[in-house]
């Protein structure tokens, strides 16, 4: 039986306005709406289609924040057969490598075949999290991966490149695989099948005593890009325009 | 540990078949005469593998793998046409079909278009993704500040649940800001609930999410508590209908009433206010969750009516009759959806009517519908020149 | 430790991919600080052409069959020793389908900082921005150990990393075991309908098209900037664009490098689509369109007077 383990994670709501805090390299966690990467949800739509196809058992570890019980039940509604979660103290400075060590720690005791997770998130500022904990656990790694078989003791993932090129490759399995979209788009779950989730799962916890963040970097300084709240008019008539379009988008690298 | 895989196709068994007796007046669905009154009158019923009276008699046969594969339940726009029509009196809306877009919803089956509007809800409290903390913003740059429960911190009169499209929608934002006028001309002592308010769910309740709308409704609910107020008025006629009509069922319980019946006890005073505004021919579309779903007909036209200077006119369909915008039960969702199954949308059916009657303006009573019919006026030959207003919005200009 | 700075090229299929310039511009930027040479390394299997063109001072070269084709294991592993042996002080590689698949891998494997989604090098810093565009971080080179860096587009354009005159390749010995990850196949993207959810370059259209004849306008354009038609709802009502082609709330959501609008007023159900788009451009007549408040840049002008120029200047520059 193929044992799958996702590692998914909350990041900023872009919905909210992002503030920064006072020290001036941190996001301030007061106004900062949490919500599952796109990715690492498309990681556990991932996993969970294998697990339809294939058999096995998915299970879905995820660092402590606000909000992750929810996202942990929500993930067992849609069919997740263990939802785990890694306390400690994972606001203050924590990075990618830290939680990437520590998620490797936890999952050894599943030994799993196959580990997703997302290829990025929004606030990878030390890079993604699945070459790290392919690395500390001594297995190979792919990332932007958009398919997904398995036979035997291989796989066989769809690679996207640029321009919708796509290389199939081949790997030994165990394997850890950065999720870019699943088969199929994340499912829904009724919310009733989530409260019921609510009163019968439970969530198991790993304590993750210390924190390791070396690898990692510490920001100088954090800031917001000055966003204009209209248009920059072009002037002029269409001759005009059209020149300053087409400087526009060579500065951009377009032309 | 928790639990096992999900099954991906709907079961429509003779357990769910059962279920539908359980709704209010549900056991009739066994009287059905197969008459087709609802399938006839249903706006979307041409394009329905199952519209609602062919579903019946399938069921009914125990044959339920071919309803299963039909995906038409997402055609249904919970109109309460069909209802209307019913001589037996079967909850069609509200059971069937509903029932029917729960169990896909169960299964996981549903368009992309509604599945992120429902996120959104169940993420936000609100169905356009929109940040609930600028629920309020529709009030920046008014010349007087909205009050809001939470700051002003004594009992109001009037609670005003404001609602989602009427908060967020630019365009409808308008009808919120004229209403906030008008509220302001008759100094009435209200408040808003700002970013403490959340949808009133009723429409994802009608797309088969009863448990997000349950959710909704809790915390809707417990804002209500921590504040006291006479009354709840809304000019959203879905908030209106899940306050005063869903809302009791799970003992949550507020007087409620839509703007127009609130008004319609101040007309004297309103018609104090109001300036001779030149003529204009109207016609007025009956929303279905004021009409059909709430039998208000009359409050409406007396307030346009009072409007100096006013010709109404009736549309062909009008009062029970009158034809869905299409917004509703899902349909503001299932825009994409719909379209590519019937390639008409209501609202240019109804835009079509409005223009027959040679009025100028066409007003309506619910948010979901400006931005609808304005889109419409746009595509729809000869209705170039047709100007949708809520009533509210043409009592502010009055005043 | 050196002063040296190392960019990992990427290339695919015998083509060397744009990030590679844009990495060797930001390292000539970061030179100027630690005072080393900008010095590109090539992977690959008979490659040494596809550099010609680079603004490197020198260039690495490991040539292997296994390294023919991008191979996560077979470039990390190969890397992993040169960087071990050299000591640069930084390695840019891209945030990328390549780049960012052995970054990672590396920074593990030899303990070393990895900066994340660089857009810019300033004075001395590295600038990173991360959350979608709304946060910029600076950090800066470790004291004592190689960083490693990933790119992002945005802050150089790919001419700053270019250069007449090929630098020398100086070959370096390559030796791979047996690798865990391997090449099956290529398959090519489906021929037919584009997905304008991956595309670059977006030439949106609105109702102020008029016809379905005016499209081939746009696709005129389209082709020149390398991208794909997408349209507003009127369009697609109207048939003269499948479904697959519709932006906003019905249909899909874009996040394009540019989006160009053209007839289009930017209702919410449309802007709901677009608005994450990196650089908007709205052309339309009327002034208070409210697409302009979503754009970059604007400009109040008839379409049909703008594209003949549009397409005559853009055809100059290419
Ligand atoms: C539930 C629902 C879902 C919807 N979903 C979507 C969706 O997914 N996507 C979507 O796009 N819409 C959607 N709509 C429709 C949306 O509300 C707008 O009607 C639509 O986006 C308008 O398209 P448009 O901007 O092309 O047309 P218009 O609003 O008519 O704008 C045309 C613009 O072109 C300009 N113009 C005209 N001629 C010229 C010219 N020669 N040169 C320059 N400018 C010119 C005009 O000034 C005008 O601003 C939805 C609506 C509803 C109610
Ligand atoms: S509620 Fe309206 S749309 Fe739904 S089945 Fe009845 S008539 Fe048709
Ligand atoms: S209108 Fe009522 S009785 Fe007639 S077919 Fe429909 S459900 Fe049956």
């Amino acid at each position: 039986m193929t044992n799958i383990v996702v590692f998914a994670k909350l990041v900023p709501d872009l919905v909210e306005e992002l503030e920064i805090a006072d020290n001036g390299i941190a996001l301030d966690m007061e106004w900062l709406r949490l919500i599952i990467n796109e990715f690492d949800n498309h990681a556990v739509e991932q996993a969970l289609i294998l697990k339809e196809r294939t058999g096995g058992e998915v299970t879905v570890i995820a660092p402590q924040a606000e909000g992750v019980d929810e996202m942990l039940y929500t993930i067992a509604a849609k069919g997740a057969d263990r939802v785990m979660m890694l306390k400690g103290d994972f606001e203050a400075g924590v990075n990618n490598h830290a939680l990437a060590r520590a998620f490797a720690t936890t999952v050894q005791t599943y030994q799993p075949d196959l580990i997703l997770t997302g290829v990025q998130a929004n606030d990878d500022l030390d890079g993604a999290v699945g070459p790290l904990i392919a690395e500390y656990l001594g297995m190979p790694y792919i990332g932007y991966i958009s398919g997904v078989s398995m036979a035997g003791d291989k796989l066989s993932a769809q690679k996207e490149y640029p321009g919708g090129l796509i290389a199939e490759m081949e790997v030994a399995l165990p394997a850890v695989l950065g999720i870019q979209a699943g088969e199929e788009p994340p499912r829904y779950v009724a919310i009733s099948k989530v409260r019921q989730m609510m009163k019968t799962a439970t969530i198991d916890e790993y304590d993750v005593a210390e924190l390791n963040t070396s690898g990692g970097v510490t920001a100088n300084r954090m800031y917001a890009p000055e966003v204009s709240e209209r248009a920059e008019m072009l002037a002029g008539d269409e001759d005009e325009v059209a020149t300053r379009l087409v400087e526009i988008f060579k500065e951009a690298g377009l032309v | 540990m928790a639990a096992n895989s999900i099954s991906r196709s709907p079961s429509f068994t003779q357990e769910f078949y059962q279920s539908l007796f359980k709704v209010i007046d549900g056991e009739n669905i066994k009287t059905c005469l197969q008459c087709a009154n609802c399938s006839g009158v249903c706006p979307f019923g041409h394009v329905m593998d199952f519209p609602p009276g062919r579903m019946i008699s399938w069921l009914r046969a125990g044959i339920f793998d071919e309803v299963i594969k039909a995906d038409s339940v997402w055609m249904c726009v919970s109109c309460y046409a069909c209802v209307e029509v019913c001589p037996k009196n079967i909850p069609l809306t509200p059971g069937l079909m509903t029932r029917a877009k729960e169990e896909l919803l169960l299964a996981g089956n549903i368009p992309t278009e509604l599945q992120s509007a429902l996120e959104f809800s169940q993420r936000y409290g609100n169905p356009l993704g929109e940040s609930p903390r600028k629920r309020a913003d529709w009030a920046k740059g008014l010349e007087t500040e909205v009050p809001i429960m939470r700051k002003l911190n004594r009992p109001v009169d009037v609670l005003w649940f404001v609602g989602d499209y009427a908060s967020y929608h630019p365009r409808v934002q308008q009808t919120t800001r004229a209403f906030f006028k008008v509220l302001t001309a008759l100094g009435v002592d209200f408040a808003i609930l700002g970013p403490e308010e959340s949808s009133d769910g009723d429409s994802q309740r009608m797309a088969g999410e009863r448990g997000l709308f349950e959710m909704l409704a809790e915390k809707n609910a417990k804002v209500f508590e921590k504040y006291e107020f006479g009354e709840i008025i809304t000019t959203d006629p879905h908030a209106y209908n899940a306050i005063k009509n869903e809302y009791p069922t799970l003992g949550i319980e507020y007087p409620v009433r839509h703007y127009t019946e609130f008004l319609v006890e101040r007309i004297d005073d309103i018609k104090a206010l109001f300036k001779g505004n030149g003529e204009m021919r109207i016609t007025y579309h009956d929303p279905c969750y004021l009409g059909r779903a709430n039998g208000i007909y009359d409050a409406p036209r007396e307030l346009l009516e009072a409007i100096p200077g006013v010709e109404l006119v009736e549309m062909p369909h009008s009062r029970t009759t009158s034809l869905c915008c299409g917004g509703g039960g899902g349909g503001m969702w299932l825009d994409g959806f719909q379209w590519e199954k019937a390639h008409v949308r209501l609202s240019d059916w109804r835009v079509k009517e409005a223009v027959d009657t040679e009025a100028s303006i066409l007003a309506v009573a619910c948010p979901y519908e400006p931005p609808r019919f304005e889109d419409s006026v746009k595509t729809v030959a000869g209705a170039e020149k047709l100007i949708v207003k809520d009533i509210i919005e043409l009592l502010a200009e009055a005043i | 430790m050196s002063g040296d700075i190392f960019v990992v090229f990427e290339h695919l299929r015998g083509q060397i991919a744009d990030i590679s310039y844009i990495m060797l511009a930001a390292a000539r930027d970061l030179a100027q600080t630690t005072g080393g040479e900008v010095i590109g390394v090539l992977l690959g299997h008979n490659a040494q052409d596809i550099v010609s063109h680079v603004a490197a001072d020198r260039v690495l070269y490991g040539d292997h069959p296994a390294l023919a084709d991008f191979n996560p294991e077979g470039y990390a592993n190969t890397l992993s020793g040169l960087i071990q042996a050299e000591g640069p002080r930084a390695v840019f590689f891209g945030s990328t389908s390549i780049g960012a698949d052995i970054a990672g891998v590396l920074s593990a494997r030899l303990g070393l900082p990895l900066v994340g989604s660089c857009i810019q090098i300033g004075e001395g810093n590295i600038i990173s921005k991360i959350c979608g565009g709304k946060i910029m971080v600076e950090t800066v080179l470790a004291d004592d150990d190689t960083t490693l860096i990933t790119m992002i587009p945005g802050g150089y354009k790919p001419a700053q990393g270019q250069s007449e005159t090929p630098p020398t390749a100086t070959p370096f010995e390559v030796s791979i075991d047996s690798l865990r990850i391997s090449l099956k196949q290529y398959i090519e993207p489906e021929a037919g309908d584009v997905d304008i959810s991956s595309e670059k370059v977006l030439i949106a259209i609105g109702r102020g098209i008029q016809t379905a004849d005016n499209i081939e306008l746009a696709q005129e354009l389209a082709e020149l900037l390398g991208g794909a038609v997408c349209a507003s709802r009127p369009v697609v009502d109207q048939g003269w664009l499948p479904a697959t082609r519709l932006v906003g709330k019905s249909g899909k959501s874009v996040k394009p490098k540019l989006y160009l609008a053209l007839g289009i007023s930017g209702a919410p159900e449309h802007v709901e689509g677009m608005a994450d788009a990196e650089m908007v451009v709205a052309i339309n007549m009327d002034p208070n369109a409210p697409i302009f408040n979503v754009a970059t840049y604007g400009a109040e002008i008839d379409l049909f007077d703008l594209i003949d120029p549009l397409i005559e200047k853009l055809e100059a520059a290419a």
